[in-house]
């Protein structure tokens, strides 16, 4: 696979009605176009933009079977968005459980009656 | 166009005001996100945030206590951080009773900055319900509300 930009990729899954033909793709396996206009809510046109979209960004594929043009995912190109979506939610669940634990221990420090501020470590006892 | 959003969130056994201590003073804030902080909490002020022997310049856009704080950072350098060239963190606090308060945090921006190259898990099958489970965590690290 060819390195696309990563513009075009975080753009292509930026837009929710992209995903979901992305998703019909996935669930899927092989369809045409005119399959995916009989499963969404906007028209055929739409689905045809959509998956330009989604093609040049590398996400999905199309061969030939007959008169049929045929869509199917690109496996590699979703992993690699999906498993950095994941990983930078991922980072911020850390940070809240830290942010979580400091405030919890900073409202225990004062609700115990201790107002003479924040201890750190380190500071003097 | 709506962009990709992560959202996520949690309940702090806080007030308001002790969690926006924390997710505000630069002191506080060196122990659960940059190990380097120089920050001043105002509006438009631009800071530095240091990870390790990497990091980059910061500015504040909402300072709203103890409600809302927003920051961005990710900008091309020398230029000034819009939206449009950089990744937007906003940090929203609501007060669930005296000493609880509801944190969610946001990040966005993503669809318009490079991307490094994610490490690409090796997948033995390429099975079809592998990759829906995958969408779905997708769709889980995005904000609900996005039609448009």
């Amino acid at each position: 696979m060819t390195a696309q930009s990563d513009d075009e990729l975080w753009s292509a899954i930026a837009d929710p009605s992209r995903r979901r033909v992305l998703d019909l793709v996935v669930s899927n396996g092989e369809v045409s176009a005119s399959w995916l206009a009989g499963r969404v809510q906007f028209s055929r046109q739409a689905v045809s933009k959509h998956l330009v979209v989604l093609e040049q960004a590398g996400l999905v594929s199309r061969r030939k079977q007959g008169r049929e043009v045929l869509y199917h995912v690109e496996a590699d190109r979703l992993d690699q968005a999906t498993a950095a979506m994941a990983d930078l939610a991922a980072q911020w669940d850390r940070r809240l459980g830290a942010i979580k634990r400091l405030a919890e221990a900073a409202h225990a420090e004062v609700k115990g009656g201790r107002h003479e501020g924040r201890r750190h470590e380190g500071e003097k006892q | 166009m709506p962009g990709l959003v992560i959202e996520r969130e949690v309940v702090i056994e806080a007030p308001a005001e002790v969690v926006w201590r924390i997710i505000t003073e630069p002191d506080q804030m060196s122990q659960w996100f940059a190990d380097r902080v120089e920050l001043v909490i105002e509006p438009g002020a631009h800071g530095y945030m240091g990870f390790g022997d990497q990091g980059g310049p910061v500015v504040v856009e909402t300072v709203d206590p103890p409600v809302r704080f927003s920051f961005r950072w990710n900008h091309p350098r020398g230029e000034e951080p819009v939206a449009g060239n950089s990744i937007l963190v906003e940090f929203t606090l609501t007060p669930e009773g005296d000493e609880r308060t509801r944190l969610r945090v946001t990040e966005s921006g993503h669809e318009l900055r490079d991307w490094p190259d994610a490490e690409k898990q090796r997948y033995a099958d390429e099975h079809q319900e592998g990759w829906a489970e995958y969408l779905d965590r997708l769709a889980a690290v995005l904000a609900k509300d996005q039609s448009g």
